[in-house]
């Protein structure tokens, strides 16, 4: 065999670029360190029934506001303390990681094949579907941060529901944009001319020579919208619009606890931080991630 | 330039349509129709009839868009439901409050993000500029509303250094003019409402500014980065300028560039970001106003509010692209 035929055969040894690329995110502390986090709210949403100490919605009378450990009248039994009706604040945030990961994941899910399918067909086909499509995607643009989901529910009527719909919705434009800007670009390329002349039809190029190309810039925005739906979430939730009593959210959670600001201040503080460190987990891997797959789109 | 202006205000008409048809679209899946909601439970079904011939609610929907075009173009966006006043008028008396805050936050941010972001860049690596980033990027995670109630524990309820809500102490005497209540305190010379009206504003402002400081600070600090590592920096350097010489003049004029567009778009982004704010701190401008709205299910003031909302961001995006035209020369506007 002459050494140029060997060179053609596919070395078993060769990685597909895209796991070399994130074979790099070790090295990058900060994603390591957001991968970290988000697993830590993974395995507590997971196993929720497991770890949690007493039932989140179950009410007690007698243990109304208790303070978390370290204070003086702190007990071990409830180790952040209980809210206004007895219930525990360990056990609620527990469970609140599983209703936010739950509607960050359906929402940027929706939203990331509803974008991706829109963004291939206005990429591929041009015309007057790109024409249309994308027009459709500044209407929604045309609507400043959260205003439009805001709305949505308000008109749709209050509930998890149609909050996860509504973010949904508003992220479509994302996916959508950068599909598209990918597909325009890979287009043009030889080896999608090479599937043409093959006899693959449009949908096998789409899907299996074109999409797997252009997985590197998703990925990022998949991870950086899952952190502002976690956000935008607990926001809705906070205004009432999302979800509804009793259920353990965190936005909710905060909104019950104004009340209650001067007199527990610990009821507000928990639900907060734990918003804020799952954002932070995906925004720090999104970041890391966006080193890695994607030198262009670093801010 | 002037026909670069002229065409993005052309674009500016397809967009403002489509957002006319959004919200209209929203308004038929209202439970119930307007007729209803404006008659409330127990009218009768001939004054219901009365009332959808009155509104056109019987004429087919293209029809019925028309004619709510129509009446925008009129500037009339109907009565509020429950006040019956026009909406019109109620959005003339909120914005000011709005746009008073969204400023303030607005330069709050401008300052300190890019002041973080010009130190981070110049002292790359530092313990400051880690420490700075990993600020910024908490700060871009920060649920806002939750800030704010911190905030308001620690300054208001535990220090008392702040006041808790609203723009204006009772029993502190203001003019309104031009319902700017800055603007209002100065043009009458009223030193005691002016101070007043700052420190109503610290707090909400700040809170508002959190998420675009952190994003201008990123931003800022990789522009710099972006810039410093230019030839013509090192010209600058090697022709024996000083370091503020050379960060300034040369480097900053050309990081800015990406920088004021951040900028822009943050002011739109903000508008969306008051209703949280403006709800919390009792705020009396269109962002409370809608939320109210929303709870109270006036599907008229959501309609003109978002309506409003909506054309205000499209507007500071166009000025923004304009803007960035104008002051980066690189860019054909032809």
């Amino acid at each position: 065999m002459t050494p140029a035929l060997r060179t053609a055969r596919r070395d078993p040894r060769d990685r597909h670029p895209l796991l070399e690329q994130l074979g790099q995110l070790w090295r990058n502390k900060t994603a390591v360190l957001g991968l970290g986090i988000i697993t830590v709210f993974v395995c507590a949403a997971v196993s929720a029934p497991w770890i949690s100490p007493h039932n989140p919605v179950e009410t007690s009378l007698y243990d109304q506001l208790k303070p978390p450990v370290w204070h003086d009248k702190g007990t071990w039994t409830h180790v952040l303390g209980t809210d206004e009706l007895g219930r525990d604040l360990l056990s609620r945030i527990i469970y609140g990681a599983r209703v936010s990961l739950l509607v960050a994941v359906i929402s940027v899910g929706l939203a990331f094949t509803l974008g991706t399918l829109l963004g291939c067909i206005s990429g591929y086909y041009k015309g007057l579907s790109d024409g249309i499509i994308m027009r459709i995607m500044d209407m929604i643009l045309a609507f400043p941060y959260l205003l439009l989901a805001i709305v949505v529910v308000a008109y749709l009527g209050p509930s998890l529901q149609n909050a996860m719909m509504a973010i949904g919705i508003t992220y479509v434009p994302r996916f959508a944009r950068i599909v598209r800007g990918s597909v325009l670009e890979e287009c043009g390329k030889d080896y999608v001319m090479a599937a043409r002349a093959v006899g693959a039809n449009d949908m096998r190029i789409l899907f299996l020579a074109i999409l797997p190309n252009c997985l590197g810039p998703l990925i990022v925005q998949t991870t950086l919208s899952m952190a502002s739906a976690v956000l935008d979430a607990a926001a809705l939730s906070f205004l009432g619009l999302g979800a509804q009593p009793p259920t353990p959210e965190w936005g909710a959670m905060i909104a019950r606890s104004r009340a209650l600001i001067l007199r527990a201040s610990w009821v507000m503080t928990f639900p907060g931080i734990a918003i804020l460190m799952a954002v932070l987990g995906f925004n720090l891997l999104g970041d890391g991630l966006r080193d890695a797959l994607d030198p262009r789109l670093r801010d | 330039m002037l026909a670069y202006i002229a065409r993005r205000f052309l674009i500016l008409i397809p967009t403002l349509l489509g957002v006319s048809v959004i919200v209209f679209l929203l308004l038929q899946l209202t439970p119930g129709d307007p007729a209803e909601l404006l008659l409330g439970e127990r009218a009768t079904k001939a004054s219901l009839e009365q009332m959808r011939e009155h509104l056109g609610l019987n004429k087919p929907i293209h029809v019925q868009y028309a004619m709510f075009l129509k009446r925008l173009m009129k500037g009339d966006l109907g009565e509020t439901i429950w006040t019956r006043q026009k909406v019109w008028i109620e959005v003339k008396q909120r914005f000011p409050a709005t746009i008073e805050l969204s400023v303030a936050a607005l330069l709050i941010s401008c300052f300190f993000g890019v002041i973080l972001g010009i130190v981070s860049a110049t002292k790359q690596y530092s313990l400051f500029d880690y420490v700075s980033m990993l600020g910024a990027l908490a700060g871009v995670s920060m649920p806002i509303f939750w800030l704010a109630l911190v905030f308001m524990l620690i300054f208001s309820l535990n220090l008392g250094w702040l006041p808790m809500s609203g723009r204006l102490s009772v029993g502190v005497e203001l003019e309104t003019i031009t319902r700017f209540y800055v603007i209002d305190a100065l043009i009458t010379g009223n030193g005691e409402a002016l101070k007043d009206v700052l420190w109503h504003l610290i707090m909400p402002a700040a809170t508002l500014s959190t998420i675009p400081m952190a994003i201008v600070a990123r931003m800022t600090r990789s522009a710099m980065l972006e810039v410093l590592r230019q030839d013509y920096i090192k010209t600058a350097k090697a022709k024996g300028l000083s370091n503020m010489r050379v960060i300034f003049k040369h480097g900053l004029r050309n990081a800015l560039i990406p920088v004021v567009t951040t900028i822009g778009l943050q002011f739109g982004v903000m508008l969306g970001g008051a209703i949280l704010t403006e709800t919390i701190f009792a705020w009396p401008g269109v962002g409370k106003w809608m939320y109210d709205a929303v709870m109270q299910r006036d599907y008229m003031v959501i309609q003109g509010g978002v309506l409003f909302i909506a054309t205000l961001f499209v507007l500071i995006n166009l000025c923004v692209d304009v803007l960035y035209a104008v002051i980066n020369p690189r860019i054909s506007v032809r």
